[in-house]
C-alpha cells in the first residue's frame, strides 16, 4: 500500500504542477472567448486583446498559451493595419511573443503557423523588396506545421490564403486555393481543440475566403 | 436552517469582498504631456489591468493589496515600473518616454543619400537602382538621377557638385576600388564593372563624408556587400548584349556561402543592325567572371571574398577631324583584377575590428591609329594596387561610437608610350580618428580628423571633418557638415611630374530632410572652395583655384497615386575653376547650371509588371573654342540635355524560376544630345561630340532558380 502510494507520488506531483488556477482558465476563456467574436478583427481592438494576454503571460510564465496568443493578435493587428509604419514593430512583438511560446512547447504546429504568419506580414511593408526572402520562409513554416500535425485546419487555411493572394505569376493559383480551403474546413469539422482555450481560430475566415474564392 | 446560516455568512462576507477590491486607475502621457492611447497597465504578477483608452486614462479594479509594481507598457516606448502601495483607492499619472529605436535617433546625414535593405527608413532601396529606367542596371547612372549629380555622360564617372569624375571616390566595403569602370574609349564612357545586385548598402554622399575615406575631393560612393544569401539560387541572363549565368551555394549549417558568376557580353550583333555613329572595328566583347566566398565565424564575426576577373576588347573608327579624309581608329584591350578579402569581428567591451586586404590589377593596351596617314601609336598602361585597412570601433553609451583606423596603400603605375616609359611607385599611408557623440539621442556631433602621406609627393595632409544633425521630430531633422578633403593628382600627371601637391576642397553643407515611409522631402545647400587643382599651362603645377555653390532639392512619394512611386531631383550648380589650360576662373566644360531628374515607377500588379519612366534634364554646358579670344574663353555653350528613358519590367515564373523580362529603351524620343565640340589643331574644323549610339534598346531576361530546401529543413525537425 505504502508502495503504491509512492508510485502515485510522482502522478500526484504532476498534476499539481500541471494543475492551472481557476484565475487562469477564467481569464483564458474569458479572452480567448473575445477571439471568436469577429468584431474583435480590428487592428486596435486585437492589440487591446493582445494586452490582455501578455498581462496574464507576465503572471504565468510557464504558461504557452498566454504567449502564443499575444502573438497571435499582434500578428493579426499587424495583418490589418492601414499603417505600414507599424508592421515591422508589431512583428517584433509577435516574434518575441512565439520565440517565448516555442521555448515552452517545442516544434509545435501552431507556433509554426503564427511564424508563417509573421513572415507575411513583413512581406507587406515592401513586396517588391522582400518578397523573395520573406515568401519562402512564410511557406516553409506551413510545411513545417503540415509535417508535425497533417490534421491542423489552420495549416490548410494559411496554405489556402497564400495561394489565393499570390498573384499567379508568382505560382498564386486561385482554383487549388478553393480546393484546399475545402480541405481546411473538412478539417475543421473533425477538429477536436485540446481544451476550451487551445488554439482554434480560423473557421470563419476560411469561410468567407472559400465564399470570395467562389464567385 | 443550513441555507439561512449560508446567507447569513454571504452578508457578512460581502462588504469584505467589495473592499478586497481596489481602484487603480490614472492617465499616460507622453514626455509632451500627450495622452498615450493603448498603453497596456497593469500590477505586476497579477492579471489585473487595462488599455489605456483614446485620452490616455485607464481604470480596472485589483485584488491585490499592499505594497504592489505598476507596469505601463507600449509598443516604441521604454516599459515603466512604478511602486504604489494598494489600501484604497490609487489615482496614478504615468508619462512614458518613447523608446531608442531607428525612428528616434538622429544620424549623420547632411550630404549623403543611403540605399539599404537592412533599414526601413532609408532614401532609396537597393532595388530602385536596378529598377531605374534609363539607368540599364548601372549604379552610377542610377545615381545620376538623384541632386547633386551631372549629366556629364561623354566621360566616365560621377560628377559631383562641380567636380569632376576623378574627383569621386568609390570603396566597397571600406577598401578603394581603383579601376571602378570599364576602360572608355573618347566620349564613350565605361560602365560601371560592379553588378549593382552585389550590394546591400549603397551610401552615395555628394560631400561632407566621413574620416574613413580620403583621396575624393568631392564625393564617396561606400558600396556594401551583401552576407550570406537566405537560400542558393542558381541565376541566368540572356539578353542582345549576351548572356550570364551564376550560381549561389548556402552551405547546410547556413553559415557559409559561396557563388561564381560568369557572362560574356557581345555588342558586335546589335550594332550590325543599330548602326552607331562610330563603326566597330572589333567587338565590343567582354568575358567577366567573379567570384565570392562568406563564412560567419562566429555570431559576430564574418569573412567575406570576393574576387573578380575582366577581358575586354573594343575598337571603333571615324573619319578624322585633325586629317580631312582620313579615318582615325582607336582600339582598347583591358584586362582586369579586383579582389577584396574583409574580415569583421567583434572583440568584446563594445569593441568591434573591420579588417580588410584589397589587390587590383588593370592593364590597358590602346592603339590609336590615323590610318595611313601617321605611325601608330601604342599605349601600354598598368596600375597595380594593393592595400590594407585596419578599423576598430568603440561603443560608448548607448549610441555614441569612436573609430580608429589607418590604412596602407601600395600602388605601381606603370606607363608606356611607344618608347617612352613614364611609371612610378607610390606608398600612401593614412591613419584616421572619429567620433560620433550623442549629446542627447536627437543630437548627434561627428568629429575626426584624417592624416595622410603620399611618398610620390612627399608631403603630409591633416584633413578635419566635423558634423552636426538635430532631429526636430520622428521624421525630420536638421544636418550641418564641414570638411577639409585632399587627393593626389591625376596619374596622367604624376607620372610626368612628381613635385605636385595634394588638391583640396573644403566643403559646407546644410542641410534639413523629411523622411517617413511614404515621402522624402530633402533640401540641401553647399560651398565647396577648390585650392591646389593642377593647372598644365604654362607650366605643370597644384595652383589652381575654384569654388562651386549650390542648392538641391529632392522629393518622393510612394503613397499619393496608389501603385506610383516618383521622385523629383534638382540642382542648381555655381561652379567656376582655374586649372588645366584654363586661363582664369570658368565655368568648367564639364558643369551645367541646372540639372534635373524626374524618375517614375508604376506597378500594375494585375500584369506583374513595373512600367518606369525617367527623364533627365540638363542647361547647356560651356565649350572651348579656339578660335575665340582669350576673354571670351568657355563663353559659348551647347544645346540643353534632355533624355526619356522608358523600361518596362514583367516578373513571373517560368517552371520553378522566378524570371524578369526586361525591354528598356533610352532617350525614346532621339532628343538631340551635345556634349561639346571637338576643333582641330588649326581651329577651322570641328565635330560635335555625341552619344555613340544615341538611343539604346534593350531586350532580356533573367531567372533565378531558387533551391527548394523546404525538404531540408523537414528532414531536419
Amino acid at each position: 500500500m505504502k508502495k503504491f502510494l509512492l508510485l502515485l507520488l510522482p502522478v500526484f506531483a504532476a498534476v499539481v504542477t500541471k494543475a492551472q488556477s481557476p484565475q487562469y482558465q477564467d481569464a483564458m476563456t474569458k479572452q480567448v472567448g473575445l477571439l471568436d467574436a469577429p468584431a474583435s478583427y480590428t487592428p486596435q481592438s486585437m492589440l487591446d486583446i493582445s494586452n490582455t494576454f501578455e498581462r496574464i503571460a507576465a503572471a504565468e510564465k510557464n504558461q504557452w498559451l498566454p504567449y502564443y496568443y499575444a502573438a497571435y493578435t499582434q500578428v493579426m493587428s499587424a495583418l490589418m493595419t492601414q499603417d505600414k509604419d507599424k508592421i515591422d514593430g508589431l512583428a517584433d512583438k509577435a516574434e518575441a511573443n512565439i520565440n517565448k511560446a516555442d521555448s515552452l512547447k517545442q516544434n509545435d504546429d501552431e507556433v509554426a503557423c503564427i511564424r508563417s504568419l509573421i513572415a507575411t506580414s513583413r512581406i507587406m511593408v515592401d513586396p517588391q523588396s522582400r518578397g523573395q526572402q520573406y515568401g519562402p520562409e512564410s511557406g516553409m513554416q506551413i510545411q513545417k506545421a503540415k509535417q508535425i500535425n497533417p490534421e491542423n485546419p489552420r495549416v490548410y487555411l494559411l496554405e489556402g490564403q497564400a495561394l489565393y493572394y499570390t498573384p499567379e505569376q508568382f505560382g498564386g493559383d486561385k482554383a487549388k486555393a478553393k480546393e484546399i480551403l475545402q480541405v481546411a474546413l473538412q478539417k475543421y469539422a473533425a477538429f477536436k481543440p485540446a481544451s476550451s482555450i487551445a488554439p482554434h481560430w480560423g473557421e470563419p475566415h476560411a469561410k468567407d475566403l472559400l465564399q470570395q474564392a467562389g464567385k | 436552517m443550513w441555507k439561512h446560516s449560508f446567507n447569513l455568512l454571504l452578508c457578512i462576507c460581502l462588504p469584505a469582498l467589495v473592499l478586497a477590491q481596489q481602484k487603480i486607475s490614472g492617465k499616460i502621457t507622453d514626455a509632451k504631456k500627450r495622452p498615450l492611447p493603448g498603453v497596456n497597465v497593469y500590477i505586476k504578477g497579477s492579471y489585473d489591468g487595462a488599455t489605456a483608452g483614446a485620452d490616455g486614462t485607464f481604470s480596472f479594479t485589483t485584488t491585490t493589496t499592499g505594497a504592489q509594481v505598476l507596469v505601463a507598457s507600449l509598443m516604441s516606448f521604454q516599459t515603466q515600473e512604478q511602486a504604489i502601495n494598494i489600501t484604497g483607492p490609487v489615482q496614478v499619472t504615468l508619462m512614458l518616454k518613447a523608446a531608442m529605436n531607428e525612428l528616434k535617433v538622429v544620424t549623420i546625414s547632411a550630404g549623403s543619400i543611403e540605399a539599404s535593405s537592412d533599414k526601413n527608413n532609408t532614401v532609396l532601396k537597393p532595388l530602385d537602382i536596378v529598377t531605374t529606367a534609363g539607368a540599364t542596371a548601372d549604379i552610377v547612372n542610377a545615381l545620376k538621377t538623384l541632386p547633386g549629380t551631372q549629366q556629364t555622360n561623354d566621360r566616365e564617372g560621377l560628377f559631383v557638385r562641380g567636380g569632376t569624375g576623378y574627383e569621386t571616390q568609390i570603396f566597397i566595403d571600406g577598401l578603394m576600388v581603383r579601376n571602378p569602370f570599364f576602360t572608355s574609349l573618347p566620349d564613350m564612357p565605361g560602365r560601371g564593372r560592379f553588378s549593382p545586385f552585389l550590394f546591400k548598402g549603397t551610401t552615395f554622399s555628394s560631400g561632407g563624408y566621413s574620416a574613413q575615406y580620403g583621396q575624393g575631393l568631392s564625393s564617396a560612393l561606400v558600396l556594401e556587400s551583401e552576407d550570406l544569401p537566405a537560400r542558393s539560387s542558381y541565376s541566368l541572363g540572356a539578353s542582345v548584349l549576351g548572356v550570364s549565368g551564376g550560381l549561389d551555394e548556402l552551405s547546410k549549417d547556413k553559415k557559409g556561402s559561396f557563388g561564381i558568376e560568369a557572362d560574356y557580353t557581345n555588342l558586335a550583333p546589335y550594332f550590325s543592325i543599330a548602326k552607331p555613329k562610330q563603326e566597330p572595328t572589333v567587338g565590343p566583347e567582354i568575358i567577366g567572371t567573379s567570384l565570392n566566398f562568406r563564412r560567419r565565424t562566429s555570431s559576430t564575426g564574418i569573412l567575406k571574398f570576393y574576387g573578380y576577373c575582366n577581358w575586354s576588347r573594343m575598337g571603333f573608327k571615324k573619319n578624322s577631324i585633325e586629317y580631312p579624309g582620313y579615318q582615325e581608329q582607336t582600339d582598347v584591350r583591358n584586362q582586369n583584377v579586383y579582389t577584396n578579402l574583409t574580415y569583421k569581428e567583434s572583440l568584446g567591451s563594445g569593441w568591434r575590428m573591420n579588417a580588410g586586404f584589397s589587390y587590383s590589377s588593370n592593364i590597358d593596351k590602346i592603339k590609336l591609329d590615323t590610318i595611313q596617314k601617321s605611325p601608330v601609336t601604342n599605349v601600354h598602361a598598368r596600375s597595380d594596387l594593393s592595400q590594407l585597412k585596419l578599423m576598430l570601433t568603440k561603443s560608448l553609451g548607448a549610441f555614441s561610437q569612436l573609430r580608429l583606423g589607418g590604412e596602407y596603400q601600395y600602388a605601381v603605375e606603370r606607363s608606356e608610350f611607344n618608347s617612352y616609359n613614364a611609371s612610378y611607385v607610390d606608398n600612401y599611408s593614412a591613419g584616421f580618428a572619429e567620433s560620433d557623440i550623442y549629446f542627447t539621442p536627437r543630437f548627434v556631433g561627428r568629429f575626426g580628423g584624417r592624416l595622410e602621406y603620399s611618398t610620390i609627393l612627399a608631403k603630409v595632409n591633416l584633413a578635419p571633418r566635423a558634423s552636426l544633425a538635430y532631429k526636430l521630430d520622428d521624421y525630420s531633422q536638421f544636418s550641418l557638415a564641414y570638411g577639409d578633403y585632399y587627393q593626389k593628382p591625376e596619374p596622367q600627371y604624376l607620372r610626368f611630374k612628381q613635385d605636385l601637391s595634394y588638391m583640396k576642397a573644403t566643403h559646407y553643407i546644410a542641410s534639413f530632410q523629411r523622411l517617413s515611409s511614404n515621402y522624402t522631402f530633402r533640401v540641401e545647400a553647399f560651398y565647396k572652395k577648390y585650392k591646389d587643382l593642377v593647372k598644365t599651362v604654362p607650366d605643370t603645377l597644384t595652383n589652381g583655384t575654384g569654388y562651386a555653390k549650390g542648392i538641391e532639392l529632392f522629393w518622393r512619394d510612394r503613397k499619393t497615386i496608389k501603385n506610383l512611386d516618383y521622385w523629383i531631383s534638382y540642382s542648381f550648380l555655381d561652379t567656376k575653376r582655374n586649372y588645366l589650360y584654363y586661363p582664369y576662373e570658368v565655368q568648367p566644360d564639364f558643369a551645367a547650371k541646372h540639372t534635373a531628374s524626374l524618375v517614375m515607377k508604376k506597378y500594375f500588379p494585375k500584369i506583374t509588371t513595373n512600367i518606369g519612366v525617367t527623364y533627365s534634364y540638363a542647361s547647356g554646358r560651356p565649350y572651348y573654342n579656339p578660335n575665340l579670344p582669350e576673354s571670351k574663353f568657355m563663353s559659348e555653350k551647347t544645346i540643353d540635355f534632355n533624355t526619356l528613358g522608358l523600361s518596362a519590367s514583367y516578373l513571373t515564373t517560368v517552371g520553378k524560376a522566378f524570371t524578369v523580362f526586361v525591354i528598356s529603351v533610352t532617350n525614346v524620343f532621339d532628343f538631340k544630345q551635345v556634349y561639346g565640340y571637338r576643333y582641330s589643331t588649326d581651329g577651322l574644323r570641328r565635330e560635335e561630340i555625341v552619344p555613340n549610339a544615341p538611343r539604346f534598346l534593350f531586350v532580356g531576361m533573367f531567372m533565378n532558380f531558387g533551391i527548394d530546401r523546404r525538404q531540408d529543413v523537414i528532414n531536419n525537425l
